[in-house]
């Protein structure tokens, strides 16, 4: 049976402002597609990433309505990826800085992510095989 | 000896970040450690053939083994057949399992 | 588990927050009694300069009445036993070696760098 590792992402990001989100979000992916359990810690732009108030919008330049645009929505990308790894036997943990939250208004994150502080980063790191930071510009 | 996998995001003729990285590549590997490069967003733009010469080139000369993310050569039309000697392209599979065998992996 | 922190970007967001971030996570995570170190490379090593002044803020009728203060949260985190590191390099190319710094950092050649990563059991670059 293949070893079952934790591995502790944290990211700073907002979304649709850096490549650096998509990066990330591919590695949480192939993470959890090997069974691993996977935790983020959500820092500074990056506590945005599962908000619930997150909308599509049509694309005028593209003469795409909202429906054909799809526009992706890191929430959704999030929602997405704790049932894949459920699929795949694993965890996903999701936690935003609670500071963050407040400082940007975004408290009304999608189910599954929650608040925390850096005390749950120092946690989540230490009961990992690594840690990954991937900081903002 | 702990390996190190060190992640360059960044184009190396926007800011001298890249060099500095590279550097840093050579001098873990002379101290003993494992170390792999891993390319990825504008950090590729450095291993298109033909591409001004870079500090890369240094790396490309010892033990490190250099990667580029696929879906960041791919994204910016940079066949894995144009790829400057000794590059591999690689998927992003490659930063987890490196993850998952206790390299310290430094995003830049 | 000891962990090496290096800030490389000085001055980001550091007026909104009135901290710079990631000094201020590592006392936070220092208060949960992580072990750390902190590495001030590029432009980051500006923090170890003397009369570092970002008060003084108005828009409008808005007034700042707390300005960031990295150099003094500096101190304070090695107060709190926290080895605070400065690449000599990147202070050289930005004519700091002929300023007052900040008292008690540790100047660090790059090639000291692997020497300085061994000594901590993860590296997190912000």
């Amino acid at each position: 049976m293949a070893t079952k590792h934790t591995l502790t992402f944290v990211l700073m990001d907002a979304p649709f402002e850096s490549a650096r989100t998509t990066i990330a979000f591919r590695l949480l992916h192939a993470a959890l597609d090997r069974g691993y359990d996977v935790n983020v810690f959500a820092y500074e732009g990056a506590v945005a990433l599962s908000f619930a108030k997150q909308a599509q919008h049509p694309n005028a330049v593209h003469g795409r309505d909202v429906a054909q645009e799809d526009h992706p929505l890191s929430k959704n990308w999030i929602a997405a990826l704790m049932a894949h790894a459920r699929t795949r036997g694993a965890d996903l943990k999701w936690v935003n800085c609670g500071l963050c939250v407040d400082e940007r208004g975004v408290g009304e994150a999608i189910e599954g992510a929650r608040r925390g502080s850096p005390a749950d980063c120092w946690k989540m790191a230490q009961q990992s095989t690594a840690t990954l930071v991937i900081p903002t510009k | 000896m702990r390996g190190y996998l060190l992640i360059e995001s960044r184009d190396p003729f926007e800011s001298t970040g890249a060099a500095r990285t590279c550097e840093l590549a050579i001098q873990l590997r002379a101290a003993g450690h494992d170390v792999a490069l891993f390319l990825v967003q504008n950090g590729v733009l450095a291993v298109r053939s033909g591409a001004r010469r870079t500090e890369l080139d240094k790396v490309l000369g010892t033990k490190i083994e250099v990667l580029a993310d696929d879906f960041s050569l791919r994204e910016r039309g940079i066949a894995p057949a144009s790829l400057s000697g000794g590059v591999k392209a690689a998927p992003i599979d490659s930063v987890v399992e490196r993850m998952a065998a206790g390299w310290n992996a430094i995003w830049h | 588990m000891k962990v090496l922190q290096i800030v490389e970007t000085a001055y980001r967001a550091t007026t909104e927050e009135q901290d710079d971030t990631v000094i201020w996570i590592s006392h936070a995570m220092r208060g949960a009694s992580a072990e750390l170190g902190v590495l001030l490379t590029g432009n980051a090593v500006n923090y170890v300069a003397g009369e570092q002044d970002g008060s003084g803020l108005m828009l409008g009728a808005w007034r700042q009445t707390q300005p960031p203060a990295p150099a003094q949260d500096l101190a304070a985190l090695m107060r709190k036993d926290v080895p605070v590191y400065c690449v000599r390099e990147d202070l050289a190319e930005r004519g700091l070696m002929e300023c007052k710094l900040l008292e008690g950092i540790v100047l660090m050649s790059r090639n000291q760098l692997p020497r300085l990563f061994g000594e901590y059991d993860q590296v997190w670059r912000w």
